[in-house]
């Protein structure tokens, strides 16, 4: 590939790509995202290419890897265009099917559709099922259009136009003018406009000034950045060019983590691929201006994605945070100006250069325009990457896209923010989504984690997971966050453990004061969160933990005992067999027992009891009834399976 | 040892011995070799100028590198919230009880390493274990047994 050396270059470029395809020429495009990978997309994707083959099909049908589609729960998934067929959870043996039926009868498989649950109907293009239908794709919509290994795929949908857009038309004071006005906010975490912190660089005294891409995500339950930069480097990419030019900035670097590996291959070979057609380097399509990129891979360290930490180990020394009395847009990277924003802020840019201010701020709400990729995940029955406007409820989120919560269970509360955030309750689930609504009732927007959570999670142990994670993750620079957090988790442990004690939720909120107040950087000042809105919204439940020893939601191990119902044991010994440590005695006809000394509280017999007899139960704050006599035999029940409920 | 320091050699001249790239240059050492041997470090040390209780500092902070030997198979327990909520904890009890180690441990056959990772990207599947690049969704005791048993 020649260089393109103009502005016109690219617009031929993109004309001579499209005149070589045939937009009415099949092409199955098989999710190769990380949740599908892990359902095994690899070999489906390779059946495909053989199938295809062996049907004397090449040329005639492409076959695409794509980006992450987002509804994970139902991968691997595989669209055929230019019907928009989609098939769901497709498995090797499947493909000859699909090859032979779909692409050559052009007939329907239909066991590989949608159902509906609600009306049962059978839905094949993939935008109307409802997971999707509620969205609004606009940063993510292309992933499941390209190939993110080929630039080509890129330039066809309009990539790089932006870029040329504001090379050719716009001055960089036009760019951040234009960024400004959209109100774009940073997707990272705190919401902090994009705008205005390019322009704090761009105003800053120095000749070098650095871009940084933020792709160090570590909100355990959240994975858009990667799946953006897994599935469409490119966007990210000339959204970080746009950026350079508008701040002045030659020089960026993209912070990824090394546990990412397809999103530093993926992203490595966009740069090579954006460099030899002179979209990055010297002179980018002729216009005189001059901008490279380095990866930097992360090593694993979740305070490391806080800015100034960032650009600490971007230097090549440990990742810790620094005061920021003076912003890291004016003192960054080796004390020089430095902006840094997050993958899915800089994937915004092309779009708001190539449709304007105005088309991105209609979107969203007052203070916070565009959407928000969210990692929709716990216990909701379609998990996946969600892309929303903002302001849109958490109940249209969860209900509508997620399906509602799994197993018909009661819902409890859905955490946002990652170990920033904190938990919502149901009461606040008609709560519009944005930057603001969030924070104002004690949680946060974060990178856009939202795990919802049923009846049977304890909010307790929540708070101490988070803490737990925070303590371990804490870099021990300043006092408040190393041994504040930790003192808070050794509380939160007693609770869970039964020992917690009168006083223990003021302490906890005392402590949480401190530490919010005194820590050095953003981990420590939001690590109160997730103890702080449970014990706004769930004070009932450690109340529970420390004045009656009761887990309500039956999982702190100390607070519960299972137990056999003896006259709903059916003596089928699946549970005596399945104990791991043989706490379980009886035998055929005889009631089963569990041995309260040796059990571990695995929960595995709980698991495997069939639910027709639902005999085993978790118990917690009351006393284990006395076991049956040895040699009880079961009551067999009449219609076994079918009046039996849990 | 010699074949070992030629190799790490490449890696120090890859990066072009610069000293802002000294974690990409361990990065590299522990994915080739999969721990950071004591004299590699004080190979690197001298190679680029950089004090050893630096490397040190690096090395020890961040959770990709290990200054022991790790086991032959990695089997990785993913504690992401999406798998807390979802039963995480009971299947990391389960896949201690099998490996008999706890995470960060490597058994004294060198055969397992086991560990704890903050979100894989799959929640879909959560709980997961992954063991040597493989998905499994919250296999029971048996199952996870069973996928151990193959390897050597």
């Amino acid at each position: 590939m020649a260089r393109l050396k103009s502005f016109a270059d690219l617009e031929r470029t993109k004309k001579r790509i499209l005149s070589q395809r045939d937009p009415s020429k099949p092409c199955v495009t098989i999710c190769s995202g990380t949740g599908c990978h892990a359902y095994g997309c690899e070999k489906v994707s390779q059946a495909f290419v053989d199938e295809v083959e062996r049907n004397g099909l090449q040329g005639k049908v492409d076959v695409r890897r794509t980006g992450c589609h987002g509804f994970c729960e139902r991968g691997p998934l595989v669209v055929i265009f230019p019907e928009e067929i989609c098939y769901l959870r497709v498995k090797p043996e499947d493909v000859p099917e699909i090859v032979s039926k779909t692409l050559v009868e052009k007939k329907l498989v239909e066991r590989l559709l949608y159902v509906d649950p609600v009306t049962g109907d059978r839905i094949v293009h993939e935008g109307e099922i409802p997971f999707y239908k509620h969205q609004s794709r606009i940063v993510f919509g292309n992933n499941r259009l390209i190939d993110p290994k080929s630039i080509e795929d890129y330039i066809s949908l309009g990539g790089y136009s932006a870029l040329a857009k504001a090379l050719s038309e716009m001055s960089p004071e036009d760019v951040l003018e234009t960024v400004k006005r959209a109100n774009l906010r940073g997707r990272g975490g705190g919401g902090f406009p994009a705008g205005t912190k390019w322009e704090t660089t761009r105003n800053a005294p120095g000749e070098v000034k650095y871009v940084i891409v933020n792709a160090d995500e570590g909100d355990p339950g959240a994975y858009m950045d990667r799946s953006l930069l897994e599935g469409n480097p490119h966007s990210v990419l000339e959204g970080l060019i746009i950026g350079a030019y508008a701040i002045g900035s030659h020089e960026g670097y993209v912070y990824v983590r090394q546990e990412y590996p397809l999103a530093v291959e993926n992203l490595s070979l966009a740069m090579n691929q954006a460099r030899e057609y002179g979209l990055l380097g010297a002179n980018i399509l002729g216009s005189g201006f001059d901008f490279d990129v380095k990866v930097h891979r992360g090593a694993g360290a979740f305070v490391s994605g806080e800015s100034s930490a960032l650009m600490t180990a971007l230097e090549g020394r440990v990742g810790e945070p620094r005061p920021k009395y003076v912003h890291t847009a004016v003192s960054g990277i080796r004390e020089r100006p430095s902006s840094l924003n997050n993958v899915e802020t800089w994937a915004n840019v092309p779009m708001i250069i190539n449709r304007g201010a105005d088309w991105f701020s209609a979107i969203g709400t007052e203070g916070s325009k565009g959407t928000k990729i969210f990692s929709l995940v716990g216990k909701v029955n379609n998990t996946g990457l969600v892309e929303v406007p903002m302001g849109m409820t958490l109940r249209e989120i969860i209900n509508n896209i997620g399906g509602g919560i799994r197993q018909g269970k009661k819902f409890k509360a859905v955490q946002t923010g990652g170990p920033s955030g904190g938990c919502i309750p149901e009461s606040l689930l008609d709560l519009p989504v944005d930057f603001d609504e969030l924070t104002r009732v004690g949680s946060m927007m974060g990178s856009g984690g939202m795990i919802v959570m049923d009846e049977d999670t304890c909010m307790v142990d929540v708070a101490r997971y988070f803490l737990n994670f925070l303590a371990d993750e804490s870099c021990g620079k300043c006092v408040p966050c190393r041994e504040g957090i930790r003192q808070m988790l050794n509380i939160l442990n007693r609770i869970c453990e039964g020992k917690g004690e009168p006083g223990d939720i003021e302490l906890l909120e005392e402590l949480s004061e401190v530490v919010r107040d005194a820590s050095l950087c953003a981990l420590g000042g939001t690590a109160p969160n997730p103890v702080l809105s449970t014990i706004r919204y769930f004070r009932d439940e450690y109340k529970a933990h420390i004045e009656q020893k009761r887990c309500p939601a039956g999982v702190c191990k100390e607070l519960i005992a299972y137990y056999i119902q003896p006259e709903r044991c059916q003596a089928c010994l699946i549970c005596l067999r399945e104990c791991p440590v043989g706490a379980i005695t009886g035998s055929k006809n005889l009631v089963h027992v569990i041995d309260q000394d040796k059990c571990t509280k695995c929960g595995t017999c709980f698991e495997v009891c069939p639910p027709r007899f639902g005999a085993v139960v978790k118990l917690s704050g009351e006393p284990v009834p006395a076991a049956p006599p040895p040699g009880t035999e079961v009551v067999r029940r009449k219609g076994r399976g079918k009046g039996a409920q849990k | 040892m010699t074949q070992e320091l030629s190799k790490i050699a490449q890696v120090v001249d890859k990066h072009e011995a610069d000293e802002s790239a000294l974690i990409q240059m361990l990065l590299d050492i522990q994915r080739e070799n999969r721990w950071l041997p004591k004299p590699a470090l004080m190979w690197i040390s001298q190679r680029i100028g950089v004090p050893i209780n630096q490397i040190y500092q690096i090395a020890t902070f961040y959770k990709a590198f290990s200054l022991i030997p790790q086991g032959r198979h990695s089997v990785s327990v993913c504690t992401g919230t999406a798998c807390h909520v979802r039963g995480a904890p009971r299947l990391l009890d389960r896949v201690m009880d099998a490996l008999n180690i706890r995470p960060g441990e490597t058994s004294p056959d060198q055969k397992f390493t086991l560990s704890t990772v903050n979100c894989l990207g799959c929640c879909a599947l959560g709980p997961v274990v992954v063991i040597d690049g493989e998905y499994h969704s919250n296999p029971p005791a048996k199952e996870f047994e069973e996928s151990i048993a193959t390897l050597d």
